[in-house]
């Protein structure tokens, strides 16, 4: 008697593989992800809350100290604040990580004949559209204070664009963050460890011509700088950067996808590959 | 090599930086049949059921699972195989159906499919009325009965249970009992990991146990039994007294073990007839008083004891491990 000739009862599932069972796979894990927001609401006040508080104060308290030439500081401000946004909330995807690693509830997932990859493609898509929810909510918060896109509508929708692209780059840097950490609370701490100084040391809120030298040149070549006057490009808004001559500055468009592309092709693969590694003892 | 055994392992070794949680491990489960894999915490047996269900990749040796290698057809083995570990949970925001809906399309059935399996499961399981509502809110029973569920969603003929009713109270956990017996009564092949005895002898037909990363039994609950011997003789005096062993000694076969306050004894003993008798009297002709008599059949608990020095839980201190029975047994 061999195996074959037992009666075992076949498993249901089919061999996987092949593009449609990943994305399969995908669509399944992002809609897990859409139903914990749904759960807890709360996860989304970094995309919705958050964008709106922001941009009230800083464009009313900043706004009212820092004078840009051919514009308010609200029309100045919002390709900013977008992307202070973004980046802040990029650690939503290593917080998410994190918490699954630490719950099993990946381990689970990793018996099961799926995609591996998928867990984080689910989640990274998954911040994808609540960082499209904190575009809308920044871009509302500022049409209700001033701002206005004075450019055609492809060209909004393309600055909106580059700025989603280069958040959706950097989740995948986050996720890496989220493995190697060691819970969803260090996953935090790293995340605005290394992301509020991303934001904050760039053009986003404030010109760059007024910082010392050496902080300027870190700020011109901050990639963060460079997607926020490619939007501020896109957008039509004043984009006071246009005049340093550093080439970030000059080729923005250029620039923020170089970044963007750069990001991915990095931490793509290095975060399967640590997942993998984290996940395989 | 046997051709109708559906987890075999040969040499398993692992080792996690400088902790040998594994160091030569072999398994043979027969299609169709329970093994229990016994052990205290930390003899190897969660990492043995990782690297088996593809979670861990071994040092050396190989295993297959259904007929395939676990390291070079992961994948495969994957889609023959459930697994219930307990820290492989199910996702606390997602109701019970949702749960085992999303295992079932990432096990590659279509939504259709995946969602009659899980009303199936859910009706099976008596987990029909809470199907509905969020993980968080079921009991730690549910819980189990819905990782339980979880593994079958494929109807795989493999199962892999690690510790099924740790933590369970005894209610729970003679309702899990109950779901792995008909498990098995459908023809499924079921490895469990377990630190009680009591569920290896009520479940299992083959029971492996193994310390320190080392199968050091392996028989049926009645082999391993039969292969201790007799019955154990445990005496209580009213107070501790030098005497006593003495006096014990002729009935003992082996060393007489002695309780920190020198008032419980105990060791193995051919049980006949008139023994507690012949016994209290050789105490009574040593001066000793004595308060119970207890001469018991082996239990499992005595088999580890015997095999390892020490009790399943490593409580009892490092007494005389009994080395002429793991050759008798292997």
């Amino acid at each position: 008697m061999t195996l074959a000739s037992l009666t075992i009862p076949a498993p249901l599932t089919r061999p996987r593989s092949g593009l449609a069972s990943r994305l399969h796979d995908v669509v399944v894990l992002t809609r897990r992800n859409l139903v914990h927001i749904m759960r807890e609401p709360m996860q989304l006040s970094d995309v919705t809350v958050q964008p709106v508080l922001f941009t009230l104060l800083f464009v009313y308290v900043l706004g009212s100290g820092v004078a840009i030439a051919g514009g308010s500081y609200a029309k100045f401000a919002i390709a900013g604040l977008l992307l202070l946004n973004l980046t802040t909330s990029a650690m939503g995807t290593s917080v998410g990580l994190a918490t699954d690693l630490s719950t099993g509830a990946i381990t689970r997932f990793r018996t099961l004949p799926m995609w591996s990859a998928a867990v984080l493609v689910g989640r990274t898509f998954a911040d994808l559209l609540s960082a499209i929810v904190c575009v809308v909510m920044v871009a509302l918060a500022g049409l209700v204070v001033g701002w206005r896109p004075e450019a055609g509508a492809l060209s909004v929708l393309a600055g909106f664009g580059v700025a989603l692209l280069f958040s959706y780059a950097l989740s995948w840097a986050c996720a890496c963050l989220g493995i190697v950490s060691k819970g969803p609370e260090s996953g935090a701490s790293v995340g605005l460890v290394v992301l509020f100084p991303l934001a904050i040391v760039s053009n986003a809120l404030v010109p760059t011509q007024g910082m010392p030298s050496w902080l300027r040149l870190v700020a011109d070549w901050n990639p963060v700088s460079s997607v926020a006057s490619a939007v501020r490009h896109l957008l039509g808004n004043p984009n006071p950067s246009a005049s340093i001559h550093d080439w970030p500055m000059q080729h923005p468009v250029v620039a923020a996808l170089g970044w963007s592309a750069l990001l991915l092709v990095i931490f793509a693969p290095l975060a399967v590959h640590l997942f993998r590694r984290r996940t395989t003892g | 090599m046997n051709d109708t055994l559906m987890i075999e392992a040969h040499g398993l070794t692992k080792n996690y930086r400088s902790v040998k949680a594994l160091s030569g491990i072999d398994l043979a489960v027969e299609a169709g049949s329970i093994l229990a894999v016994l052990g205290p915490n930390g003899a190897g047996k969660t990492t043995a059921l990782r690297i088996l269900t593809t979670l861990a990749l071994p040092d050396s040796g190989r295993a297959t699972v259904a007929g395939f290698d676990v390291v070079k057809e992961a994948a495969t083995v994957r889609r023959h195989i459930g697994v219930t570990a307990q820290d492989a949970t199910l996702d606390e925001l997602l109701t019970g159906r949702q749960n085992l809906v999303m295992v079932g399309e990432l096990s590659g059935l279509r939504r259709s499919q995946a969602k009659a399996r899980a009303v199936e499961l859910l009706e099976r399981f008596e987990l029909a009325d809470a199907a509905d509502r969020v993980l968080k809110t079921y009991s730690g029973g549910m819980r189990r009965r819905l990782d339980l569920a979880a593994g079958l969603t494929t109807r795989p003929p493999v199962l892999f249970l690690d510790e099924p009713t740790t933590g369970l109270d005894p209610a729970s956990r003679l309702n899990v009992w109950a779901v792995i017996r008909n498990l098995v009564a459908d023809g499924l092949t079921l490895l469990l990991t377990t630190q009680y005895l009591d569920e290896a002898d009520n479940l299992a037909d083959r029971i492996v146990v193994i310390d320190h990363g080392l199968v050091i039994a392996e028989g049926s609950a009645q082999e391993l039994k039969t292969a201790i011997g007799g019955a154990t003789l445990e005496v209580t005096l009213t107070e501790a007294h030098e005497g006593a062993v003495a006096a014990l000694s002729r009935f003992i076969e082996g060393s007489v073990h002695t309780s920190h306050d020198g008032r419980r004894l105990r060791g193995p003993v051919r049980s006949g007839s008139g023994l507690a008798t012949m016994v209290v009297r050789a105490l009574d002709d040593a001066g000793v008083l004595v308060d119970d008599v207890e001469v018991h059949q082996p239990s499992l608990d005595d088999v580890f004891f015997a095999l390892t020095g020490h009790g399943s839980n490593g409580t009892e201190g490092a007494a005389t491990p009994a080395p002429e029975l793991e050759g008798a047994l292997r």
